[in-house]
């Protein structure tokens, strides 16, 4: 009899995904799906409002990382209003998006690294529960997770000093922002009191990189080889080939490093990828149009970043991005674990990058905005948390958007994911006759490196159980588990 | 009463009966501010994470606000425990129990804390909509239970 799995939603995996495995009569893996079964419709929200409230709108989308959302927005209306298409903001509109931008990076990169991969690191895979998680990490590790509250604190306030606010913050608004940077604001982060200042957070971006270098070196099989799978990997680079996470051209590599997709205008991404649709999944599956629906999907996030990018522009994180390029003798990077280490790479990157700008006198005064012929469409892209972020409106003559259309992240990395569950759920799974937590924990640690942030739900208390199915071939529901979120 | 307190709403506000954490905050801080009660303080954000810990370690009594879909008649408070996160499964937001716990072995210090867990009905991007009435008329329930309670304490 054959047997479907279902894990459901992804433990730890924001918003609702599911997995089914479905097992042949010998207990072998013969297909593994994960599904997105949530439909948000994002794109319809905006439509018929006044162009200028998309950045604050789009907030709503996700209390997970709108900041990422509000930026995005504000560079496709720089283009409507007439502020070019990503170099035409003044300095300190540009450098104050940055600023909040890498803030943003920093805070989310920190909760992923310390409070999801952290706990699966430091106790294994297949540990128990109880203890494989923050509050494991904080009575084992007590430093880890001060070091985790602390950076986090950090990049919030980062963002509530660039955007104005923690909720729907309004600093970014079209053709610039809408604040400077106060001299206060300024000693915080330069000065702050122990731990609260810029130098220490590049010192635990470093001690975390240690942390993570020390563990590879005792378990490379785990790292190297868990979910490993070459792929097409696809970013925003400067076009000097910089890592640049805030704004650049669009490049993708094979996975032996050839050039798919040759830095192409971010605005121009119609012409270069395009999304499929899938019956079993609400979530599409991007694509490059020059190779095909079949090959030409791709890695976005830090993995790919590291991938595609020629340097880093800050020299501690140049260093490190020597030593992860070196590790594949400069080839494209395929493993999806080395993840972890892209992203504390880009934590470091971004805590240099926060200092760098902090003590540019630009953030503190000069003109805020600037404008220029009125057009009717945009396109805004940015190197989110998790990848590349794609916005794009269109107005009417009311000044109302008629047209958006959003690619984010997550959406990106759609077959990247599925491909990685596909996987792991034969090397873990294959031969089994029962299905362990660690075995399931496996899968989940596969897609959760990529960091997904599926649905941008509601976070009412009590209404998000977790839920597990075990169905049979006549899609009897065997067994089922349910977890209270 | 020299406690300190903090009252902590969280939710997403453009998504209808889940702004219900923060619109407490918003009505309950400034009737705060008109009575005068100067050991009060408020919080808001989208949701809890790690960073509250640090938070709330500076408070001796810590009330949690959100929106709810029990079925409960209007709203209801019960005492925060401590959780060691074993069933979370959303990756970015974290539960009151965990938000105390981690400040328990950060800061060996747990504020009393208690959340107050306020009926919702919708939960949908609606932009122009806010409130169900039914959320409102438990907003306005908890909001007068709350400054009652304050009221006394003081």
């Amino acid at each position: 009899m054959n047997k479907k799995i279902t894990i459901e939603p992804v433990t730890r995996v924001e918003g609702h995904g599911k997995v089914t495995i479905h097992l042949d009569e010998q207990n072998q893996v013969v297909q593994s799906r994960l599904h997105i079964v949530e439909f948000r419709g994002f794109e319809r929200f905006v439509q018929g409002r006044p162009y200028w409230e998309a950045p604050v709108l789009v907030q709503r989308l996700c209390g997970i990382c709108p900041v990422s959302h509000h930026l995005a927005a504000a560079k496709a209306l720089d283009m409507i209003v007439g502020a070019g298409t990503g170099d035409g903001l003044t300095p300190t509109g540009e450098k104050m998006r940055r600023l909040m931008h890498y803030g943003q990076m920093f805070q989310s990169h920190v909760l992923h690294f310390f409070h999801l991969a952290s706990p699966d690191l430091l106790f294994g895979i297949d540990a128990d529960p109880a203890l494989r998680n923050v509050v494991g990490v904080a009575i084992k590790h007590k430093e880890l997770a001060v070091q985790a509250v602390m950076m986090r604190k950090f990049g919030q306030e980062i963002i509530k000093a660039t955007a104005g606010k923690k909720i729907h913050g309004t600093g970014a608004i079209p053709g610039g922002i809408n604040k400077h940077l106060t001299q206060t604001e300024k000693d915080s982060f330069l000065n702050g009191e122990d731990p609260m200042n810029v130098d220490k957070m590049i010192d635990w971006s470093l001690g975390a990189l240690e942390f993570f270098k020390g563990y590879h070196a005792e378990n490379k099989d785990l790292i190297d080889k868990f979910a490993a799978f070459p792929s097409n990997h696809l970013s925003l680079v400067r076009k000097d080939g910089a890592m640049d996470l805030y704004h650049g051209v669009i490049r993708a590599v094979g996975a032996n490093g050839e050039r798919v997709l040759d830095d192409v205008e971010s605005h121009t991404y119609l012409d270069h990828i395009d999304e499929e649709v899938k019956t079993w999944s609400y979530m599409k599956f991007p694509y490059l149009k020059t190779i095909g629906k079949k090959d030409g999907w791709y890695r976005v996030g830090p993995l790919a970043r590291m991938n595609t990018a020629d340097f880093i522009p800050t020299p501690l994180a140049q260093k490190e991005f020597e030593e992860f390029r070196a590790y594949t003798n400069g080839k494209p990077n395929n493993m999806s674990m080395h993840q972890h280490w892209a992203r504390l790479i880009e934590i470091l990157h971004s805590a240099e990058m926060m200092k760098q700008l902090l003590n540019d006198p630009d953030l503190m005064s000069g003109e805020l905005t600037t404008t220029g012929t009125k057009g009717r469409e945009g396109v805004g892209l940015l190197e989110a948390p998790r990848g590349t972020l794609f916005h794009h409106y269109r107005i009417n003559d009311n000044d109302q958007i008629d047209l958006a259309n959003l690619i984010v992240s997550t959406t990106n990395n759609n077959t990247p994911m599925n491909t990685a569950v596909n996987l792991v759920a034969k090397q873990f799974m294959n031969d089994q006759s029962e299905i362990t937590e660690g075995m399931m924990n496996a899968v989940e640690v596969a897609i959760r490196s990529y960091d997904p942030c599926l649905s941008c739900a509601t976070h009412a208390l009590g209404k998000m159980p977790l839920e597990i199915k075990l169905i049979d071939a006549t899609n009897k529901v065997i067994d089922r588990k349910l977890k209270n979120g | 009463m020299d406690n300190k307190i903090l009252f902590y709403g969280y939710g997403n506000p453009g998504r209808q009966d889940d702004a219900l954490g923060i619109r407490f905050i918003d009505a309950l801080q400034i009737w705060v501010e008109e009575q005068g009660y100067s050991n009060i303080f408020f919080e808001s954000n989208y949701q809890l994470n790690i960073e509250d810990a640090d938070t709330i370690s500076n408070y001796d009594l810590v009330y949690f606000v959100d929106a709810t879909v029990e079925e409960i008649n209007s709203f209801g408070i019960m005492d925060v425990e401590l959780s060691n996160a074993q069933v979370e499964f959303t990756m970015h937001a974290i539960s009151p129990g965990v938000v105390l716990s981690l400040c328990k072995q950060i800061y060996n210090k747990v504020p009393v804390a208690s959340t107050i867990h306020i009926r919702g009905f919708e939960w949908e991007l609606e932009f122009d909509k806010g409130l169900t009435k039914r959320a409102e008329k438990n907003l306005q329930d908890a909001l007068k239970y709350t400054k009652k309670l304050l009221e006394d304490l003081q």
